[in-house]
């Protein structure tokens, strides 16, 4: 039993990474007031089918200016990180994969070792547009990583534990959402800069850099960072569900469709986002992680201390 | 920050606006009727073919993509013998449209000229040339040119004075 909700948890992220190409085109185009892609098959969905068989078959190609190890080690690495984040995340109170006590920490060291696959990626292509990419996401989410982790000590001191299904139980009654609001707008940042999805896409920044990190890949390598990219959305999704909106809680409906209607939600978010908002300058990002989010986490820190403490004595 | 909001707002909102696509195959999109699409050769309202061969469509194309052979008729009027435009080479610019004085060659709303064949795109004039006007409706080239064919001599067009004969002292 345990084998077939690993090998479902595991294998979810990675066909919703292939729905989520759809989505993702279909919704922006909606925003954008196009229909997006809706001729192959019912609601254009064949354009999943069709773009993987495209990618498969595409010339895979290696340039022989590059380092071939890490060349081909770095696209597995962001979808292994992924993936190793989706195995901590309960979806509900009897599905999840694992449930460490240290989940939260797992999810932050597992995103942090995504960061790898950027730099090596750049690093290996020995393309200056590809390195210029490489050095901005990881400066980019080296600093936005602190207070990713920051940002969400004020869920654990209200949960007063590191496991995530523990976090989810201590929302029975108010969702984290609630007290920990500050928290929740700073971690949603740090997320998009985490992913590194638009408005946060520097590393990418296809009108400077070309493709940035991934100019020089091609076939199913620059389909790996494609479905790394939207595994990160959706563990970032789930662990805003997961942290801040109860999880798998809700009313009526079994807790799997609470889940997925919440996870839903937060890509659509995601999306929208990236439809509306425009790309800050290199300094502009640096400056408002450093100077802005870095005090507001620690001052939401250390005012969920101190009220705890209150409450307390 | 407050704008940015205001940013996701709006591009929410739009969501449930009608997107602006024509869905083409299946939605035709409106074209005015002097849009520049598949070239075709007219006849006046008597049925005859407007085109006298003078070549001058053929000079004006920028891409020369318009080839024919003038020849005559016993009665005098001129025509093409053949007239063939290459499709794959026409910039659809419609300086031919333009200088042609009998408004024979007209473009037509029509831009669906897909084919497989680069040699199918070469039309001749079996293929350009149509029964009706085209979109000047009365139009007749010889009935308001001073040339003279069998059955309409000099001074017999529209609007035209009889011919001066200057031999004549009387005024
Ligand atoms: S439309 Fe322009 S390019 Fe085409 S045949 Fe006429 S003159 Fe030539
Ligand atoms: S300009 Fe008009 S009349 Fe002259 S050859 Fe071309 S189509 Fe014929």
């Amino acid at each position: 039993m345990q084998i077939v909700v690993v090998l479902g948890v595991l294998n979810a992220p990675l066909i919703l990474a292939a729905l989520l190409i759809w989505l993702e085109r279909r919704f922006l185009a909606l925003l954008q007031d196009r229909y997006g892609p809706n001729r192959v098959g019912p609601l254009g969905l064949g354009i999943v089918l069709a773009d993987m068989i495209k990618i498969f078959t595409k010339e895979d190609w290696i340039p022989p200016f590059a380092d071939r190890a890490v060349f081909i080690l770095a696209p597995a690495v962001i979808v292994v990180t992924g993936l190793m984040s989706v195995a901590v995340i309960p979806i509900t109170e009897t599905i999840g994969v694992t449930d460490l006590n240290i989940g939260l920490l797992f999810f932050l060291a597992m995103s942090s070792m995504g960061v790898y696959s950027v730099v090596l990626a750049g690093w290996a292509s020995n393309n200056k547009y590809a390195l210029l990419g490489g050095l901005r996401a990881s400066a980019q989410m080296v600093s936005y990583e602190v207070f990713m982790g920051l940002s969400l000590m004020g869920v654990v001191l209200l949960a007063g534990s590191f496991s995530l299904r523990e976090i989810v139980e201590a929302q029975r009654d108010v969702w984290f959402i609630v007290p920990q609001f500050l928290g929740f707008a700073i971690f949603f940042i740090a997320g998009l800069a985490e992913t590194h999805r638009l408005p946060f896409d520097l590393p990418e920044a296809e009108a400077e850099l070309v493709a940035g990190f991934h100019s020089e890949y091609s076939g199913m390598k620059f389909g790996m960072f494609f479905v790394g990219e939207y595994v990160g959305v959706t563990v970032v999704s789930a662990m805003i569900v997961t942290l801040f909106f109860g999880g798998w809680m809700g009313p009526v409906l079994p807790g799997i469709v609470w889940f997925g209607l919440k996870l839903l939600f937060f890509i659509l978010v995601f999306i929208t986002l990236r439809a509306s908002l425009p790309r800050p300058r290199f300094d502009q990002l640096m400056a408002f992680g450093w100077k802005v989010l870095l005090p507001l986490s620690l001052l939401n820190l250390v005012v969920t201390a101190g009220v705890l403490l209150l409450l307390k004595t | 920050m407050l704008s940015m909001l205001r940013t996701i707002w709006t591009v929410f909102l739009h969501l449930f606006r009608r997107p602006v696509t024509v869905q083409y195959p299946e939605e035709k999109p409106y074209l005015p009727p002097r849009y520049r699409g598949r070239i075709i050769l007219s006849r006046d309202p008597d049925g005859d073919e407007r085109c006298v061969g003078c070549y001058l469509c053929s000079a004006a194309c920028p891409v020369d993509c318009i080839a024919l052979q003038a020849g005559e008729r016993e009665d005098g009027r001129r025509y093409p013998e053949w007239f063939r435009i290459n499709f794959s080479r026409c910039i659809f610019c419609g300086l031919c449209e333009e200088a042609c004085p009998t408004y024979a060659i007209q473009l037509t709303p029509d831009f669906e000229l897909c084919d497989f064949d680069r040699q199918s795109l070469v039309y001749e004039k079996k293929d350009l040339l149509i029964d009706g006007t085209g979109k000047y409706p009365g139009y007749n080239f010889y009935r308001v040119a001073g040339l003279a064919i069998s059955g309409k001599d000099k001074g017999a067009s529209e609007n035209e004075d009889k011919p001066v004969d200057v031999k004549s002292l009387l005024p």
